[in-house]
């Protein structure tokens, strides 16, 4: 692309680097997922800090193990996981904006805290949207800086703006928001039209009990294991899934389902997390805690809504 | 959810209402879900972000930021108050063709179509190519396309255990559905066939070559012709 030149070289490709810009709309009808990143507040925030509007593509690094070298002169910023990022072997703080110098290198090892970083660079990573968006959705082989929708690896460039700027506002994140990953979270979720459908006591027990992640979670969604819930419908004709769709098969062990989920499904459904639940359950390893707490779609709006304003 | 009243609006969210016009599954609610999405885009303008048609439903996505979902509910109400059956949408609807090489090396449940039926293989490529299917919903991939419904006597269950790899235009059918694979991927379908017909290409515009209403058929042609529409000819690779 003519306005945009090389920012950083991959020298050790992790198990999964994505570029993720707000996500992929109007083409839901065609059966292409929403894609976006996973933790939407992170990535909100690594972007304001490196000073983008709302929707530029900042890198979604999970699980770590990823080494890039500055082709030049950069300004960043990074947020979300603790991933023991290191900047030249010296450690970089997270949830902060800095600088890079041609040739320096900046690491990625394993998580700490959490389990996605967003790398953010002034002015935005460049690629060339694919349906209208530059989110790497890998299944669907869309987006991302190949346009092919590939994980980086070894030897890969990432474009950048050539007038990249040196951010703007503040350089941290204020303390009050950034999440304690190491907290149990509680997790928002909007009651769906099938809850009446499940049994009293699966839905005290999907309220007040315990639930694990499971290893089976990716950014299609998240396996939940704990009590088995029983819906008196077992399954329905498939429609529609919105971002955070709680769905309940069989087996009675729920599935939260996130960005890069089937767009249309057919298990009855508790609700839907709210979007800043979703960014929260997105941080969790499987093995962590969580809580699932209702709340209103009045509610969740307003949160929602202060949420954005801050990025305004 | 027996006795409830249709149509009706179902919370989907703090973004979304998900829009049950149907409790079954029938080619008559075509003309209604194709109206649905159309006045709905009119209906939100700007607003609108994402509209999910499905068999029996819509999903309707809007922006947060633009309406709440009390806003956005009064709006539905009002299309649904007006909402007249798009009566042309049958004989206006795109009549789409698909090439298909029936074979069995590329539809390697030809013999088990057959065997199930009582027919011979030959008189099952004709039943699938002999009929017109609508296109009831999308999902599952970018371009595929749930199509309905094939005669009874091609009626086959899912395989119990689903292949790994299905090659991009293979043709199958699952109970009464039968679709094209857009691209290579995991799937348990019965195929019977490849068609060369590109189902989702980024580079053309609407990216989808079926929308929801479309008519389909599947014309059977020779290898020769197959491979002159550009179609893949390798069969399926061992081992599934």
């Amino acid at each position: 692309m003519s306005d945009s030149v090389t920012g950083l070289r991959v020298v050790r490709a992790g198990p999964l680097g994505l570029l993720q810009d707000a996500g992929r709309f109007g083409v839901r009808r065609l059966g292409v997922t929403q894609g976006g990143p996973v933790d939407l507040h992170a990535w909100a925030w690594a972007n304001r800090l490196a000073g983008n509007a709302w929707g530029a593509a900042a890198l979604e690094v999970t699980l770590g193990g990823l080494t890039l070298e500055a082709e030049r002169d950069l300004t960043l910023a990074v947020c979300g996981a603790d991933l023991g990022a290191t900047l030249d072997d010296a450690p970089l703080a997270c949830w902060r904006r800095f600088s890079m110098r041609s040739g320096q290198i900046l690491r990625f090892a394993q998580p700490i805290s959490g389990l996605r970083a967003y790398l953010a660079v002034a002015g935005g990573f460049r690629a060339a949207p694919v349906l209208g968006s530059i989110s790497a959705v890998s299944r669907e082989g869309l987006g991302g800086h190949d346009g092919r929708g590939r994980p980086l690896a070894a030897e890969d460039l990432l474009a950048v703006a050539p007038e990249a700027g040196q951010g703007s506002g503040a350089a941290e994140v204020p303390g009050e928001h950034r999440p304690d990953y190491e907290a149990v979270p509680r997790l928002a979720l909007m009651p769906g039209a099938q809850i009446a459908d499940f049994e009293g006591a699966s839905l005290f027990a999907a309220f007040n009990r315990r639930w694990t992640v499971d290893d089976r979670a990716d950014r299609m969604g998240v396996r939940l294991t704990g009590p088995r819930l029983h819906c008196r419908l077992t399954s329905m004709i498939s429609e529609g899934l919105g971002l955070g769709a709680v769905q309940v098969p069989p087996d009675g062990q729920p599935i939260a389902l996130l960005n890069d989920r089937q767009t249309i499904g057919g298990y009855p459904r508790l609700g839907a997390l709210t979007p800043l639940a979703c960014a929260r359950l997105a941080q969790c390893l499987p093995g962590r805690e969580v809580r699932l707490t209702a709340v209103s779609a009045e509610r969740a709006l307003d949160e929602y809504r202060r949420f954005r304003r801050l990025f305004a | 959810m027996a006795g409830r009243t249709l149509p009706r609006l179902e919370a989907a969210g703090l973004d979304g209402w998900l829009v049950r016009l149907f409790e079954a599954i029938d080619e008559a609610n075509l003309p209604w879900l194709t109206a649905l999405v159309r006045d709905c885009e009119t209906a939100f303008g700007e607003a609108l972000v994402d509209l999910v048609p499905s068999y029996t439903t819509l999903l309707v996505v809007f922006d947060p930021l633009a309406l709440t979902p009390a806003e956005a509910r009064q709006r539905l109400s009002a299309v649904l108050a007006s909402l007249t059956p798009h009566d042309d949408a049958d004989r206006e609807a795109p009549l789409r063709e698909l090439p298909t090489w029936y074979d069995e090396r590329m539809g390697p449940e030809l013999p088990r179509l057959a065997e199930r039926a009582g027919m011979s293989v030959a008189d099952i490529v004709a039943c699938h190519a002999g009929a017109t299917y609508r296109v009831y919903a999308l999902g599952f991939a970018p371009g595929f396309a749930f199509m309905g419904s094939v005669a009874e006597c091609l009626e086959c269950p899912r395989l119990e255990t689903p292949r790994k790899k299905v090659p991009a235009g293979s043709v199958g059918i699952a109970g009464r559905q039968t679709a094209a694979y857009p691209a290579v991927s995991p799937g348990g379908w019965n195929l019977i066939g490849r068609t060369s017909a590109r189902l989702f290409d980024r580079d053309r515009e609407g990216f989808g070559l079926l929308a929801l209403g479309d008519r389909v058929r599947f014309v059977a042609v020779t290898r020769d012709e197959f491979e002159r529409l550009g179609g893949d000819p390798r069969p399926m690779e061992a081992g599934r």
